[in-house]
């Protein structure tokens, strides 16, 4: 078989594409555990439930409240999704999450892992498993562009776009603010940053409502690209959770460049043996497990 | 009878199910310096956790100007204007020098201003973009006591600050207590150098066993020897 440039980046630019989600929701996993020490398993779920509010919100909303026409536009549903979606985050995080933190971390995996099976056994009641189209696809973002090397959705483009600057704004947050210090001092001794006057408790509910509202903002974006079904949480979750480890438990700059590579490398793997693609990413976890168990970008403890 | 900004009483504290201070009663006045003497595992380091409610559960009375902050949580206590320098010092590893000094929140008005600061500890300057862990030891201490200067605090609670540093920067930390002193900040020190803390203290809280053992005062201590010796083996 020949291997041309023009096929190789083709599927570098779609493995981007995937990457993208990855980065995202891997981001929430990291920024997540990183202040509560609770490894999230409800994050694919609750990344289905952005995609599911949005589709609800677009095909489902106007008839139930008499308003037969309205429709939840695509643009609307990218701000107020994240907003719903991490505001049952917080709910989820007073009500559950928080009676958990003085116990192992493992329980805190396990109560995730169950909302997450509830969740995802809510919807496939209702809900075909083989998937639901979400058309709201704005005009503007229909058609090709032409990138030189290949014609590219426009849409897809749009995905990876704004992913980005939604993974670079994270960063830039956690990095480089105020804001951001009292997250990364508050992860690493948060009795003493109580201790200096800050709502630490209030500052963990607000983080993992924004975990969760990255992973229903991917779960949005995705949802034009992907049909919507009640499972495709379930299926991403288990790359990402490998992406999280290959980068690092906790690193938020680790999440976000693992996630992009690793899905431009599950894009060569279909150019070079197809047979792989599905199985390249945890082959590389198993080795960064062998050679620096703390992930590449982790630091060793 | 002076003000006190600071008054203890009957305060007891768990660890779980460890029960680690019995009863504990003192008071500090605006602008004074006691000290919390003790051996190791008294119970010293915990009075202070206690008054910040940063141990598992505890009761009795811990009053900051009259108002009572038992029941209140941690941050909310600190807010009425405590400064609180931990035993480890507590260095953050993930931010710079200078961010690790504009990390607490000013909560009062009439704190020193970064400028201020960086000319009391001329180092910090120096050294402000580095990591905060890379600093020595000594500068490390510096920066922990540094940043609970900027937030407006007027009560000080400095745990173990000459822990593991060589003899001339514990001078230099015995100066900046001083001057501090002067400044008007009431000031509670826990040490195990009794020489260190002799100089510098009005009071000294004897601790033992999760209790105030004994108290002496300034004047005292030259005639009470004997207590020193015999509770702390100096």
């Amino acid at each position: 078989m020949e291997i041309t440039l023009q096929a190789v980046l083709a599927q570098v630019m779609l493995g981007l594409n995937n990457g993208v989600f990855y980065a995202l929701l891997s981001l929430g996993l990291a920024v997540i555990f990183g202040l509560l020490n609770i490894v999230n398993f409800a994050h694919g779920a609750l990344y289905m439930l952005g995609a599911f509010v949005a589709l609800l919100g677009y095909s489902y909303l106007g008839p139930l409240i008499g308003m037969p026409d309205f429709q939840m536009n695509y643009w609307a549903a990218l701000v107020v999704v994240p907003l719903v979606v991490g505001g049952l985050g917080i709910l989820l995080e007073r009500t559950l999450l928080r009676r958990l933190y003085k116990v192992d971390h493992l329980y805190g995996l396990l109560l995730t892992f169950g909302v997450a099976l509830i969740i995802q056994g809510f919807f496939t009641n209702y809900f075909n498993v083989s998937g639901t189209p979400y058309d709201a696809k704005p005009e503007i973002l229909n058609g090709v562009v032409n990138l030189g090397f290949m014609v590219f959705p426009k849409y897809r483009l749009w995905a990876i776009v704004v992913s980005l600057a939604v993974c670079f704004g994270t960063w830039f947050v956690i990095e480089r603010t105020k804001l951001g210090a009292y997250l990364r001092a508050g992860t690493e001794n948060p009795d003493l940053v109580r201790a200096f006057g800050i709502n630490v408790p209030l500052m963990v509910t607000l983080t993992y409502g924004y975990g969760v509202a990255l992973a229903a903002f991917a779960g949005v974006v995705a949802a034009p690209i992907y049909s919507v079904s009640p499972v495709m949480g379930a299926e991403m979750i288990i790359v990402v959770f490998a992406v999280v480890v290959i980068g690092g438990m906790g690193s938020i700059m680790g999440a976000i460049v693992s996630g992009l590579l690793l899905g431009m490398v599950e894009g060569l793997t279909k150019v070079v043996y197809p047979p792989a693609s599905g199985t390249v990413i945890f082959l590389i976890m198993v080795l960064v497990l062998l050679v620096k168990p703390a992930g590449l970008f982790g630091r060793e403890n | 009878m002076p003000e006190h900004l600071l008054s203890i009483s009957e305060l007891n504290a768990w660890y779980g199910e460890s029960h680690i201070l019995h009863g504990v009663g003192m008071t500090v006045a605006r602008g004074e310096l006691v000290t919390l003497l003790g051996r190791n595992g008294a119970g010293k380091t915990t009075i202070l956790k206690s008054i910040m409610g940063l141990v598992g559960r505890r009761s009795g009375s811990v009053q900051l100007e009259g108002r009572e902050t038992v029941g209140l949580p941690t941050h909310r206590i600190a807010r009425l204007g405590i400064g609180y320098c931990p035993e480890e010092r507590g260095i953050f590893s993930s931010l710079s020098v200078e961010e690790n000094l504009l990390l607490p929140p000013a909560m009062k008005a009439g704190g020193m201003s970064l400028e201020e600061i960086y000319e009391m500890f001329p180092n910090l300057l120096e050294r402000r973009n580095s990591v905060g862990t890379r600093l020595s030891g000594g500068e490390q201490q510096m920066l922990a006591m540094a940043r609970i200067l900027r937030t407006g605090a007027d009560l000080l609670l400095l745990d173990e600050v000459t822990e593991g540093l060589a003899p001339v920067i514990v001078q230099a930390l015995g100066r900046l207590i001083a001057r501090l002193k002067e400044r008007g900040y009431t000031i509670v020190l826990v040490e195990q150098n009794f020489r260190f803390a002799a100089e510098l203290a009005d009071r000294h809280y004897i601790i033992e066993h999760g209790h105030v053992a004994d108290t002496v005062t300034l004047d005292e201590v030259g005639a009470r020897a004997e207590t020193f010796s015999r509770y702390l083996g100096v």
